[in-house]
């Protein structure tokens, strides 16, 4: 039982993640379209933006593992 | 993800290059297919070539099925009718990837590539016995990577060394019986854990797995020995330790030599990654500082670079390093000390008193900054580490899936059919992971890069 509960609350954890880096990746193209010159500052801030929303659904996915 | 299309020259050599290019990759594909089938006949002959030996305890020399196993084996397969007697028929059990993937992205104390393995340093702590040191050829482990003798208690269960912790089985080298027994066992703390049981002399006996500090969080604890050998991944360290050693020696003699000339091989190939990483990295992040931290950060870089291509070459080991939580661990480690003993006051004073606020959001503040302190580095560690786990694992199970569509061998028709879809989709997967492999190595430098910055950050209001 403890095991499907985690299961529920990794698949929300991801969930989070997806919607957050979705946003980060849309918005990165949508500002690289708008300005095409500045796609390597643009790449390198989404790739650390898309990291930090990552970290917190690997606590969350952690978190699950050791619940279970 | 960072490519390094800007660094070099556009265009020029693309039209030749293109056909040869298909050819090669279509080759490849059909080297990878043959090598899948060749593969999965290898594992379905494994079964059938064993249980005869099982099964028909009562009649040694009545092997039929191992025609491919040769005679040694053949002979070895007879002889484990008197060590695997009186344990009982191994239950079968259906063929599980998710159990499959973990035990390949597991250390081991052998290095198998393919059929062949090679053996490894064993270097053992008990506590009650002392310091044993042999090589793993020793336990004459076969193509599961379980061992047929016990040395000293130590037995070889799925490629890693475990431990008999029981008085009354012998020291000294026995012969055991070929294959664990795998059961379930109710755990202190109410838990259930699969152990492999031992057969010797017709008796059972539970084998431990090495110790671990992960203080049970993680399924270890610490238990009757420790393990300092030579396994896979730290073989595979020193391999890409040396490699790196041996390029940068070589480039950085070639700028020596080559003062004022333009790059060439090796050389040209290292220097849009190291350029890349100095000027989108380093400089933008550590400020006038970067020169400092910059030998750090290309040692991070390259090491986890290096780890993660080296663990994608198929068919050479497939060693999981950065994929270890004790590798992610030991260089997030690294991190936190660089990051918090460079930190400056003013670092500190954003930690323990952030200025500019109200004192009651400080009290809420500091506690969540503090925890930042070593969140930030648990979440490198974790980071690398599910990344290049997923990507692992992921490979073998698309590989498992045609074990599970052809039920083990018993629809072959469905098994061949499986073998080209997952075929194509492991090589998808693969050429997805080669990305990740450059993307998880710059993450970390990058992140690393804005902890260091953020820490020896001047004041500037």
């Amino acid at each position: 039982m403890g095991g499907s509960i985690a299961a529920i609350g990794m698949g929300l954890a991801v969930i989070g993640a997806g919607i957050g880096i979705g946003q980060i990746g849309g918005k990165a193209m949508e500002a690289i379209a708008r300005q095409p010159e500045a796609v390597g500052d643009i790449r390198a801030n989404m790739i650390l933006t898309a990291a930090l929303v990552e970290g917190a659904a690997l606590i969350a996915i952690v978190v699950a593992f050791l619940v279970a | 993800m960072p490519t390094f299309a800007p660094l070099f020259k556009k265009g020029a050599a693309r039209p030749q290059n293109m056909i040869p290019m298909h050819r090669n990759i279509l080759s490849f594909i059909f080297l990878f297919c043959f090598s899948v089938f060749a593969f999965s006949q290898a594992n379905h002959e494994q079964p059938t070539g064993e249980q005869p030996a099982q099964t028909e305890a009562g009649q040694p020399g009545a092997i039929d099925g191992g025609a491919e196993q040769g005679d040694a084996q053949g002979q070895e397969a007879g002889n484990s009718d008197d060590h695997d007697a009186g344990c009982g028929p191994q239950e079968e059990h259906e063929f599980n990837p998710g159990a499959t993937a973990f035990h390949h992205i597991a250390d081991q104390n052998i290095y198998s590539i393919g059929p062949w393995s090679l053996p490894l340093r064993c270097i053992l702590y008990a506590p009650e016995h002392g310091w044993s040191c042999f090589s793993s050829a020793k336990f004459h482990a076969d193509y599961h990577g379980n061992g047929h003798e016990a040395i000293d208690k130590y037995v070889l269960v799925d490629g890693m060394v475990h431990r008999i912790n029981d008085p009354s089985f012998p020291d000294g080298e026995v012969e055991v019986g070929h294959h664990p027994y795998w059961q379930k066992v109710k755990q202190d703390d109410g838990k259930e854990k699969d152990v492999p049981f031992i057969c010797y002399q017709a008796k059972l006996y539970p084998a431990e797995a090495r110790s671990t500090a992960d203080g049970g969080l993680f399924g270890g604890g610490i238990t009757s020995f420790y393990d300092f050998s030579l396994t896979k991944n730290v073989v595979s360290m020193m391999l890409i330790l040396a490699l790196l050693s041996w390029a940068f020696l070589s480039v950085a003699k070639a700028y020596k030599n080559r003062d004022g000339q333009a790059p060439k091989g090796l050389q040209g190939f290292i220097e849009p990654i190291f350029i890349f990483i100095q000027d989108e990295v380093a400089k933008p992040f550590l400020g006038h500082k970067w020169e400092k931290y910059l030998p750090f950060l290309m040692a991070l870089f390259f090491f986890i670079l290096g780890l993660n291509l080296f663990g994608q070459i198929p068919f050479l080991g497939g060693s999981n390093v950065t994929g270890n939580l004790g590798v992610t661990m030991v260089l997030a480690l690294i991190t936190f000390f660089v990051v918090n003993l460079s930190g400056n006051k003013h670092y500190w004073e954003h930690i323990f008193w952030m200025p500019g606020v109200p004192a009651w959001v400080k009290t809420i503040l500091t506690p969540v900054e503090v925890l930042g302190v070593f969140i930030k580095p648990m979440t490198l560690m974790l980071r690398l580490f599910a990344n290049i786990t997923a990507g692992h694992m992921v490979m073998v199970i698309f590989v498992g899936l045609i074990f599970v569509f052809s039920k083990s061998g018993e629809n072959a028709g469905a098994g061949y059919g499986t073998a080209v879809g997952s075929t194509i989709l492991t090589l998808f997967m693969m050429s997805i992971e080669l990305l990740v492999a450059f993307i998880q190595a710059f993450v970390f430098t990058i992140l690393t890069a804005s902890y260091i910055g953020a820490a020896t950050e001047e004041a500037h209001h």
